[in-house]
């Protein structure tokens, strides 16, 4: 048992990433990845959100009715998210700034009720909990890769700390502006979703159909 | 039949939650139970949230606008106690059309945003370059006086529209109400790395030194690609890659310094009725 709990915790980072395998929450992907400091913040308040509303949903899950179950998921997580948007409001003023929307948006993201429906329906609360942390932390793993070289190549520092002195500061490096603006992140996790599947080629899908080839006369 | 009577018994002893909550999932009382119950306890928690943390939140919206009006006016340095540091402005709030403070509103209670919003205290502009829709009468400004008590600074606010967004900023001016001393954005959306470049220290230092007026007291100040003949003491360069954001910032800037905006207070300023 405590291998498959680690193995649920494990498995979302690389081998069933939500962004990469899933291809789930690709738009908040792109709208917090120019920097890191604001893809941290939300790698956070998307693994606490998608733990607990699994776990909660989880433990309702004999009681809530079929007819009814997306928006009693949908009460729960837009619950979480508030209380998490007034927490940032509360204590970390700043970021809450710089994340405004977004938080809120966390509503929306595919993973959260993409889990609530795929596992947390299904399986025990604490079961539940360790996978939404998984997939939120996987979600987080690639958010970082992506704020990584956005922030590193467009505006020439990591954590808002500068790495390239960049020319309208007085140094050399000629930002790239385009990784500053959403489109860039497509290019990111595309690569990445390359890069993921040659490494491990059993997330290749199947070709949903065949060319066939014309015989020859 | 006396099998049932046990049962029944026994189901006048559960209490009126357990009734339901053994209810099969899909039948319609127990989900009009769930929802309802469910929509009581989550609106609960939110509430008990948004009202226990909300002092809080009021906190750090104030001081972030303190740091704010510090920072225009040079006063703002890492790990200062802001409370005190501002302690040492003076706000008023000030009637725009005439120019002068007026003791209707207490300052310290006074809000600007809401003023705008309000029929009573505001104006719908028909003319209106900044894009603000409604514009307050009356508006907090802020004065910093020397240690020998002649006026230092004044730091109005000031708000319009840039690409995105609302930028919502203070200019800080010297005591001629000519010469600009800063200019900085508190709020607003911009896009990072080209319209929020408007936060950049290296741009925002361009302003300092500029001349709203010449001496025929004609606006001239521009944020602009290239310098007005006039000459280079009244022109911001504009923000490369920025073009509808600069001109927000130009629009917004010549607004509030304008008629419309700040014009009557500067002249009693210069004439030295403050």
């Amino acid at each position: 048992m405590a291998q498959t709990k680690r193995k649920m915790l494990v498995d979302p980072l690389v081998d069933n990433n939500p962004i990469t395998l899933q291809v789930l929450g690709i738009c908040s992907a792109l709208a917090v990845t120019s920097s890191l400091q604001v893809a941290f913040v939300m790698s956070i308040a998307v693994t606490l959100v998608t733990g607990f509303s699994s776990m909660f949903i989880s433990m309702l899950r004999n009681h809530i009715p079929g007819s009814i179950r997306i928006i009693v998921q949908m009460v729960i997580i837009a619950s979480l998210v508030i209380i998490v948007d007034q927490l940032l409001k509360a204590y970390a003023f700043e970021i809450s700034k710089t994340l405004s929307v977004f938080v809120g948006l966390i509503i929306t993201n595919c993973i959260v009720m993409g889990r609530a429906e795929a596992f947390a329906m299904k399986n025990p609360p604490l079961a539940s909990f360790i996978d939404g942390v998984g997939n939120g932390l996987g979600y987080g793993l690639i958010l970082m890769l992506v704020g990584f070289i956005r922030e590193l190549f467009g505006a020439g520092s990591l954590f808002g700390l500068t790495i390239f002195e960049t020319v309208n500061n007085g140094g050399w490096y000629i930002p790239n502006g385009m990784l500053l603006l959403p489109p860039s992140a497509f290019f990111i996790i595309g690569l990445l979703i390359w890069a993921f599947r040659t490494w491990k080629p059993e997330q290749v899908e199947d070709a949903e159909y065949k060319i066939q080839a014309v015989e020859s006369h | 039949m006396p099998e049932d009577t046990p049962q029944k018994a026994n189901e006048a002893k559960k209490g009126f939650v357990r009734r339901f909550l053994d209810l099969p999932p899909d039948s319609v009382p127990k989900t009009v139970f769930v929802a309802v119950s469910l929509c009581l306890v989550a609106s609960m928690i939110v509430s008990a949230a948004a009202v226990s943390l909300r002092p809080l939140q009021e906190v750090n919206r104030l001081k972030d606008k303190q740091v704010n009006i510090l920072q225009v006016a040079g006063r703002y340095e890492p790990g200062i106690d802001v409370t005190e540091a501002f302690a040492t402005f003076e706000p008023h709030v000030l009637e725009l059309a005439t120019g002068e403070f007026t003791d209707q509103f207490d300052p310290a209670t006074f809000d600007d945003l809401a003023a705008a919003s309000d029929p009573a205290t505001s104006i719908a502009l028909e003319d209106d370059p900044a894009s603000i829709g409604r514009q307050s009468k009356f508006v907090t400004v802020y004065l910093l006086r020397k240690d020998d008590g002649s006026l230092d600074k004044v730091i109005l606010p000031l708000h319009g529209y840039g690409l995105w967004s609302t930028l919502y900023g203070f200019i800080s001016l010297e005591a001629n109400g000519n010469d600009i001393y800063g200019l900085q954005f508190y709020q607003h959306a911009e896009t990072p790395g080209l319209g929020a470049e408007v936060d950049n220290p290296r741009w925002k230092a361009l302003w300092q030194g500029k001349k709203l007026r010449d001496d025929s007291g004609e606006l001239l100040i521009t944020v602009a690609k290239t310098a007005p003949p006039q000459g280079p003491e009244y022109h911001i360069d504009a923000l490369a890659g920025a073009t509808l954001t600069s001109v927000g910032v130009d629009n917004l800037v010549r607004f509030w310094m304008g008629e419309a905006g700040y014009a009557p207070f500067l002249e009693n300023l210069q004439a030295g009725e403050i």
